[in-house]
């Protein structure tokens, strides 16, 4: 019971995060790369409920620039407007809408997480930017995982050569420094690319270098299976390789696969961020929870702006989210592979 | 046997304290003619130290490129005429007094009598003379060289006696004297070995022993240690003294520590491991200025530096069938009305605060407020106005479609690349306001980081680049070391180089201004022409000038006779001044928390 609790919960949560993510033109207040250059460096601005004359509706204080930073202009209150009008976004790519979740009124800003070096909403851009990380990780682990199904798939059913010249290549993947793999990668491709084009070329690049392991337990899942009885009797009744192959033999190997895909996808996060934080990845303005946090490079900006580590603690809830959701599907493997 | 242990040990720590101990300063002699310096009048003792962000190459003074070999260097040499970095003004050096000839070509330069090296050796005419022929030498290949060469001709030296030095020119140079500054005079009785056996460029590496090392500055080479720290110590026979006439320094050791990059440097200054720290930005200097009630450091904003930065478009003529992109987008930036408009939309008021910090200046022109002498005052200065880089862009043949994309004469939309240096974290915030900027105006711009050198590359080698953000100057205010910039051969003509003959009227005209003003004697006409000479640069953009950060120093409250200045070496051009005062009763050591 408390753990179909624990399990709920946290499938809960990973749902939030992606809606929120998804939904990110809705939800942030501001455009990602919309600049406010009074305000740069700006702390987050707090929500109250309540001031000298009493409760009401959440509402924050404005920012003004002062001396060595900021002070709170505690005379004039500003309400958190609920799906109000806003900058107008697309949603879905299929229609405009103007509809966001939080506002205030000019020349208040609602800044969750404050302001980055040129006073671009944190917060905003923190649900911007995942878009990008988590669809790069999303997608790069579905090439990883199509590309591994495929290659394991071939060396396990067909064997002998096939088998050992692909596990070969598969080692020479396995020892390449990915890291360097990733740099030099990209330093071969064309000085600028669109921000589509680096996007695919993120995932593409990051996608093809992990294949190598979940290849190779594929890989013993496929043969393992193909001497099964029961793919016996079915080869010895006419059945097509295809067929073995599409109806008794790559089911087995969904469960392993699904959480391979969960251990992967935080990890090419993870690679994404690190590529985007060395400048590498998606440039200026589009944000990536990597790019968002180069700036902390800087021992100043690290030290006296800490909001700006929001990006790294998105990172890490992610992944160890994913990673509990991959413990999950292990049990869940394990206690059905029993049967 | 135990009153010879005894014996031995304070023999041994006799020997250790006397080599541990700098060298006192030789005694006066009254053949020496020695400069008197004018300034406070400090206490002899102590050792300052200095973070510095890696090892120095060489201590080559000849082949030296680097800024941290020739941090070192310059204190352990002297020069015939130096400039006084605070009043940027020449002043006598080791050439006590000169004479120009009525044509302007021919400097005589008496040197001072009865000056040694600091390894005790005498200095002559021999040195000077010695000196220049490795400098001139293409063999040697020196940079300094191309300073010494005017119109293709090597200057000429000549000794006329013991402590008498002739210069000739090939011809009239304004500020000739200025040539001098920096040149550091060898000691011809350790290098004329080397120099006859060519192998001059690898002598002097950092690995040479202190005791082949050997110069006229006020410091020696004591000690390097390989990865950690290079410590000079004080020479016993520098030809300076104070106005109570005790031989200079004061200082008994300099002590160059190699920390890190600039964050690394200004964590240990606070922490009061290094004493001085020069070139901050303004994140590092503010978070300095929260501690300085509490440490007493000193700390100066010195006001604009003379270094300016710049967006440059790609106008090198290059191949269309390789690089047709960027041939194409030429179109575009060859138009004067589309680069008037980038710089009309540029908000350089923005990049002052948030790249700068505040402590910076917009800059419309290469010679900004930092050169009180050369600036040309009447140059406009346009605010930003989005207005006028649209009415310049509509006039210009472009136009806006519905969606606001800014689209040129053929329909095309415009949009282009600009690369900056991704170690510089300034220049790649400054490429992304003015892409924010640009976007505003319809034009797509994509900011894209490079490593440094790749960048050189491409602006330099390959022109493969639409535009790009760099910086250039800061060394001397005189105009004649930006004759590379402005000249249409010049080396550093950036946005079209390798130019045989100037490619447009206007340069042809700042090719003969900037020619003329080298050969003018007289400040005032001196001064009209390249007045003229920014006035056309201004008019023309090509470069759009953006801003320059101010010069901002640190150092501890012990240190004496601190006069930081905006030329390099910002804080140790007076190292020789320096001095260590001992704290106050009751006041708390800076660095101690």
């Amino acid at each position: 019971m408390r753990r179909k609790l624990c399990l709920g919960f946290l499938v809960g949560a990973m749902a939030a995060l992606h809606c929120a993510i998804l939904a990110a033109a809705f939800i942030a207040p501001y455009d990602a790369g919309a600049q406010d250059r009074d305000l740069p460096y700006a702390p987050p601005t707090r929500v109250h409920f309540r001031d000298s004359s009493g409760w009401h509706a959440p509402f924050v204080y404005r920012w003004i620039p002062d001396r060595d930073g900021y002070r709170l202009d505690t005379t004039t209150r500003y309400p958190i407007h609920f799906l109000a009008r806003g900058e107008s976004h697309s949603v879905l790519g299929i229609f405009r809408s103007n509809l966001r979740l939080f506002q205030v009124d000019e020349p208040a800003r609602l800044l969750f997480l404050g302001t980055d070096s040129f006073g671009r909403d944190e917060f905003s851009r923190l649900l911007y930017g995942g878009q990008i990380s988590l669809a790069t990780g999303l997608l790069a682990t579905l090439i990883t995982v199509a590309t591994a199904t495929l290659i394991g798939t071939i060396a396990g059913y067909f064997g002998n050569w096939i088998d050992e010249s692909l596990m070969a290549v598969g080692e020479l993947f396995l020892c390449l420094p990915w890291f360097y793999f990733l740099i030099g990668a990209r330093a071969f491709l064309p000085l600028h690319l669109s921000v589509a084009g680096t996007f695919l070329l993120l995932i593409v690049v990051i996608g093809i270098i992990g294949w190598a392991r979940p290849a190779r337990l594929i890989r013993g899942i496929v043969l393992s299976a193909r001497n099964r009885n029961y793919v016996l009797a079915a080869r010895g009744f006419g059945a097509s390789s295809f067929y073995l192959l599409r109806r008794h033999i790559l089911p087995e190997t969904s469960a392993i696969l699904l959480t391979q895909a969960a251990l992967l996808i935080p990890q090419y996060v993870a690679a994404e961020a690190t590529l985007s934080f060395l400048g590498l990845g998606v440039s200026e303005p589009v944000p990536s929870w990597g790019n968002m946090l180069s700036p902390l490079q800087q021992y100043t900006v690290l030290v006296s702006y800490s909001w700006l580590l929001a990006p790294a603690v998105a990172l890490v809830i992610t992944s160890v989210m994913y990673w509990l959701l991959a413990d999950v599907l292990h049990h869940w493997v394990q206690s059905h592979s029993i049967n | 046997m135990k009153s010879i242990a005894h014996l031995t040990l304070v023999v041994c720590l006799l020997a250790a304290w006397g080599w541990a101990a700098a060298p006192a300063p030789a005694a006066i002699n009254s053949s020496e003619e020695l400069q008197k310096e004018d300034g406070e009048v400090g206490q002899y003792g102590g050792r300052l130290v200095i973070g510095q962000r890696a090892e120095p190459k060489t201590l080559n003074p000849v082949t030296a490129t680097d800024a941290l070999s020739r941090e070192v260097i310059g204190r352990c040499h002297a020069d015939l005429i130096s400039i006084n970095r605070v009043s940027q003004k020449t002043e006598p050096a080791l050439a006590e007094s000169w004479k120009t000839s009525p044509d302007g070509r021919s400097f005589t330069l008496k040197l001072r009598k009865g000056i040694r090296f600091s390894d005790g050796q005498p200095f002559d005419a021999d040195d000077v003379v010695f000196s220049f022929t490795v400098y001139l030498d293409e063999a040697v290949g020196s940079p300094q060289r191309d300073l010494l060469v005017i119109d293709g001709k090597p200057l000429v030296v000549a000794k006329l006696d013991e402590y008498t030095v002739r210069f000739t020119l090939p011809r009239p140079y304004a500020a000739a004297e200025r040539l001098f500054d920096g040149l550091a005079m060898l000691p011809k009785h350790l290098l004329q070995k080397p120099y006859r056996e060519g192998n001059f460029a690898q002598t002097w590496s950092l690995n040479t022993a202190p005791s082949d090392v050997a110069g006229l500055g006020p410091f020696r080479v004591k000690q390097y240690v390989a990865g950690q720290r290079i410590v000079l110590e004080r020479n016993p026979h520098y030809w300076k003294v104070d106005r109570e006439n005790h031989r200079l320094p004061y200082l008994d050791e300099l002590d160059f520590l190699f920390v890190g990059g600039e964050d690394q440097q200004v964590m240990r200054f606070e922490a009061g491991e290094t004493d001085m720290v020069s070139r901050l930005s303004s994140e590092n200097y503010a978070l300095l200025r929260k501690e300085q009630s509490r440490s007493g450091w000193q700390l100066s904003d010195l006001g604009p530096s003379l270094e300016y930065n710049f967006l440059l478009f790609n106008l090198n003529p290059i191949d269309a069938g390789k690089m047709n992109e960027i041939a194409r987008k030429q179109a575009w930036f060859r138009d004067l009305k589309f680069r008037q408009a980038v710089s009309a939309a540029v908000d350089r008021d923005s990049i002052v605060r948030l790249v700068y910090g505040a402590r910076g200046t917009a800059l419309w022109g290469n010679v900004g407020p930092g050169n009180k002498l050369w600036m040309n005052q009447s140059i406009p200065h346009p605010q930003r106005s989005m207005e006028a880089a649209r009415q310049l862009l509509k006039s210009a043949g472009f136009f806006w479609n519905d969606s606001g994309q800014l689209l040129d004469s053929s329909g095309k939309p415009v949009e282009f690349t600009i690369v900056t240096s991704s170690s510089n974290t300034q220049r790649m915030k400054m490429a992304t306001l003015i892409q924010d900027d640009l976007s505003h105006l319809g034009i797509q711009v994509h900011v894209v980081p490079l490593d440094f050198r790749a960048m050189l590359d491409r602006v330099f080698q390959s022109f493969d680049y639409e535009a790009a953000i760099m910086g250039l100057g800061g060394g001397d205010p005189d105009p004649n070391p930006e004759m590379n910039v402005w000249l249409s051969n010049g080396a550093t003509h950036l946005w079209h180089l390798n130019e045989t003959q100037p490619a447009t009227d206007w340069e042809r005209e700042i090719d003969t201004l900037m020619q003329q003003q080298m050969v003018t004697l007289d400040y005032g006409k001196r001064k009209k022409l390249y007045d003229r000479v920014q006035q056309i640069i201004a008019e023309n953009v090509p470069f759009v000038f953006l801003a320059t950060p101010d010069v901002l120093v640190g150092a501890k409250s012990q240190i004496g006779n601190f006069h930081p200045a905006v030329l390099d070496h910002y804080t140790l051009w007076n190292a020789d001044q320096l001095y260590l005062r001992a704290p106050a009763r009751g006041v708390e050591r800076a660095g101690i928390r």
